[in-house]
C-alpha cells in the first residue's frame, strides 16, 4: 500500500459498467512524512473520499478486488482514510 | 489509471482470439494540463472513444481481461475504460476534456 492526498477528480460519463457509481479521483502519492513523491494518478475510490484527504491506495492486480461484488478494471484502487502517520 | 489522449486506432487481422472484435487505439499519456507526457502505447477500446479524446485507461491484466468478458487472466493488460467529460483539480482548475482537442 501507498500513502497519497487526494488533489482533484475526473468525471467521466462513459465508461465501463463495472466502474458505473464508482468516482474516479486524481491523488498525488506521499513518502511518509507527506511529502509528495511520485507522479498523480487516477484511482477509483472505494471508500468514499474527498479533496485534500489523506488516504492509502492499492495498485495493479489488487486494486481490481477493491468492490466486494465485482471485479473492476482499475490499476489503482483507495482504500482508507488515513487521519495520521506515527513515526 | 491513467489519463490519455486517443490519436489513432490500429488494424490487424492476425491477432490473439482475446483481441478479436475489439478496437485497439493509440493512447498518448497526459500530464494534468492536459499535455503530452511520455511515450505512446496501445490499449483496447471498450467504451467506445474516438480520436482526439482524452480518456483513462487502466494498466493490469485481471481487470481487462475481465471487461473483455473472460473470466480467466489473458494476454491483455491497457485498456479504456473511460472516456472523460472534464477534470477538477483542488486548486480550483478546470480541465473541460470533451471537444477539447490537443
Amino acid at each position: 500500500m501507498h500513502l497519497a492526498r487526494v488533489v482533484g477528480t475526473v468525471v467521466s460519463t462513459i465508461k465501463d459498467e463495472a466502474l458505473k457509481g464508482a468516482k474516479l479521483l486524481i491523488i498525488e502519492p506521499l513518502s511518509h512524512d507527506l511529502k509528495p513523491a511520485g507522479e498523480r494518478l487516477v484511482a477509483v475510490d472505494a471508500i468514499g473520499v474527498g479533496y485534500g484527504e489523506h488516504v492509502f491506495f492499492e495498485r495493479s492486480r489488487e486494486a481490481t478486488v477493491a468492490f466486494p461484488d465485482r471485479i473492476v478494471p482499475a490499476d489503482a484502487a483507495i482504500l482508507a482514510v488515513v487521519e495520521r502517520v506515527d513515526l | 489509471m491513467q489519463l490519455a489522449r486517443v490519436l489513432g486506432s490500429t488494424v490487424s487481422t492476425i491477432k490473439h482470439p482475446v483481441y478479436a472484435g475489439c478496437k485497439i487505439m493509440v493512447v498518448q499519456p497526459l500530464d494534468l494540463k492536459l499535455k503530452a507526457a511520455g511515450r505512446s502505447w496501445l490499449a483496447v477500446d471498450t467504451v467506445g472513444c474516438g480520436r482526439g479524446e482524452v480518456v483513462v485507461v487502466c494498466d493490469e491484466g485481471r481487470g481487462a481481461a475481465q471487461a473483455l468478458g473472460h473470466d480467466s487472466l489473458q494476454p491483455v493488460r491497457s485498456i479504456i475504460v473511460g472516456i472523460v467529460d472534464y477534470v477538477d483539480l483542488e486548486d480550483g482548475t478546470h480541465l473541460e476534456c470533451r471537444g477539447a482537442q490537443a
